[in-house]
């Protein structure tokens, strides 16, 4: 469903503050498919996600998804084959408008927007029955601002909107990251739900590792902009968080190997 | 009488300048100067256009899609060459006093006995009124004429708010809304907000122009320097509509807009009443402005204090 190669971004280069955020990566989702991204800080995974979202222009690299070549797409046409939650929960909805106004734009998304009228009745109806799923008691303020809402509620009804219309490929960047631990439980469990219900194909972050072992079917690792670590299927099946734990230390003592003999030689002849 | 009937229909003619600032202002949260410009920009299409023989309507309706074309270029301004929002309109503004002068040709068109929009329901005042050009009102003597100009500009205003109001509610108008509120949440929505803020930035400033347009024609001329300052008398307007009517639904928003535009126009017919120099009207609005922008956080932290200091005590 989605595939990425050769995907390389290097934000400011030829400075002194370079980052070579993303090197030469190659991945492929399969249809259906539940994919969690795991790394340190600054490994490159939330990039990853916006460089498929088309929040920037990759230096390198082709992106396809659904056979598609997205490349030269902007990010709201991509919107058309993708949706998404951010990890602000106050970013995927407009505060000052109501749940009803939010939603009728979701079941919208990527089409066009006629002149007519947006909330009727029956549209009112029609997301009652879905708002009714989270079990939140939101169906009945369908007309407070989305603003009054909780960051909790907020974020599930966006992860509500964003697969409102089923999408190719459904993006999670950290979207429980600033969650209270009940909220962010509920709104893992919610997109578990979610997606195995519709068969979506799923890329998430997350800096969890319980979640990375109890929500998808497929675990890859990214460090320094380069994915180390791909867990499938049976491999998946098998792992532990100190599993994970372990990697991530092999992953970094083999690269302070790597600095260290970088500054002794440094010392030694320069 | 007559002055008060007169400042109600100024009123209502600017009221169209606050509609339409609302949604550059208050929809899609854009400061737009444009506005000084754009007003006079309607003003002077119409004025020459009439003068050469067009028909009153068709002159408003010109006067409209040039405001739209200023808006737009703002809007292009902003999103495609990425110039500060002030800048955007700064730029354009100054560019239009320069069209302004060069469509008009001097800088001063007087439009006496020429037709305007509310020639026909004049017409019709008079003529169900058997050739009487005044009535009593409540004991006052009203002219039939100023009547009916009041009427007409009541009828268009609130037709073309009406009309607003549903292109607001529409699939359309809410991802207009929401383009003010969260541009990230509408680009992943699948829309282009670029276009969304050019259109807005349009339809702000057609509803401008077209009020500087019935200005003209109310007050008979149109002048190069008519627009200064008319964006911070839209404001005031808003200011004191928000704080009329409070911040509920999109339809009262816009009704409290009129109602501010009027009762402002109706303060500052007082105060000139009462002896404010003309000269000094921009200062006393600017001023006014400062206040209702500053007071809400004053009295906010004032009452703060209090609270403080009486949990201390």
């Amino acid at each position: 469903m989605l595939s990425i190669k050769g995907l390389s971004k290097t934000f400011f280069p030829n400075t002194i503050n370079e980052v070579k955020a993303l090197r030469n990566v190659d991945l492929t989702l399969e249809a259906g498919s539940f994919t969690c991204i795991i790394g340190t800080n600054g490994s490159g995974k939330s990039t990853l996600l916006n460089a498929v979202a088309g929040t920037f222009v990759p230096d390198n690299g082709v992106i396809t998804v659904d056979g598609t070549a997205i490349g030269g797409w902007t990010e709201y046409q991509r919107a058309k084959l993708i949706g998404r939650v951010f990890q602000n929960p106050f970013a995927g909805t407009a505060a000052e408008m109501s749940i009803a106004e939010n939603i009728v734009m979701a079941m919208r998304r990527g089409q066009s927007r006629p002149l007519t009228r947006a909330v009727t009745t029956q549209a009112k109806k029609e997301i009652a029955d879905k708002v009714c799923m989270l079990k939140m008691g939101l169906e009945d303020r369908l007309d407070n601002p989305i603003g009054t809402l909780s960051g909790g509620q907020r974020q599930a009804l966006t992860l509500l909107m964003a697969t409102w219309l089923k999408p190719k490929l459904l993006l999670l960047d950290e979207h429980t990251a600033a969650l209270d631990p009940k909220s962010a439980a509920k709104v893992a469990e919610l997109t578990r739900q979610i997606i195995r219900d519709e068969k979506l194909t799923a890329l998430m972050v997350t800096h969890s590792m319980q979640q990375a072992i109890e929500l998808p079917d497929r675990i890859v690792m990214m460090h320094r902009g380069q994915i180390v670590e791909d867990y499938q299927k049976e491999d998946k099946k098998r792992i532990r968080v100190p599993d994970l734990l372990d990697t991530f230390d092999r992953v970094q003592k083999k690269e302070l190997f790597d600095e260290s003999v970088m500054q002794l030689l440094a010392e030694q002849y320069v | 009488m007559n002055l008060i009937i007169g400042a109600f229909t100024i009123g209502l003619i600017l009221s169209l300048l606050s509609v339409g600032m609302l949604i550059s202002f208050k929809m899609i949260k854009f400061t737009d100067i444009t506005v000084d410009g754009s007003i006079t920009l309607g003003a002077s299409t119409t004025a020459v256009l009439i003068m050469a023989g067009w028909s009153p309507w068709l002159a408003s309706l010109v006067a409209f899609l040039a405001g739209m074309l200023a808006g737009s270029l703002t809007g292009i301004l902003y999103t495609k060459f990425k110039i500060q929002e002030i800048l955007a309109g700064i730029l354009m503004m100054t560019a239009l006093y320069s069209i302004n002068l060069r469509i008009m040709g001097r800088s001063n068109i007087p439009m006496l006995d020429t037709k305007t929009v509310s020639d026909m329901p004049e017409q019709l005042l008079l003529q169900a009124s058997g050739g009487e050009t005044k009535m009593l009102l409540s004991g006052w003597q009203v002219s039939l004429i100023d009547l009916a100009v009041f009427f007409s500009s009541l009828i268009l205003v609130v037709l073309i708010s009406w009309l607003l109001y549903r292109f607001l509610l529409t699939h359309f108008g809410t991802v207009l809304r929401a383009t003010g509120n969260n541009v990230q949440m509408v680009r992943a929505q699948g829309v282009n907000n670029n276009k969304m803020i050019i259109f807005s930035l349009a339809l702000s400033n057609g509803l401008v122009a077209l009020s500087g347009s019935l200005l003209a024609q109310y007050q008979g001329f149109a002048d190069v320097q008519m627009g200064i300052g008319m964006m911070v008398w839209g404001l005031a307007s808003i200011i004191i509509g928000e704080a009329l009517v409070g911040k509920p639904g999109i339809g009262v928003t816009i009704a409290g807009a009129i109602l501010g535009t009027i009762l402002f126009r109706l303060l500052i017919a007082i105060a000139l009443r009462w002896g404010l120099n003309p000269n000094d009207l921009k200062l006393v609005t600017a001023a006014f402005v400062f206040a209702a922008l500053v007071a809400p956080g004053f009295f906010k932290s004032y009452s703060q204090k209090i609270f403080k200091s009486r949990k201390h005590a």
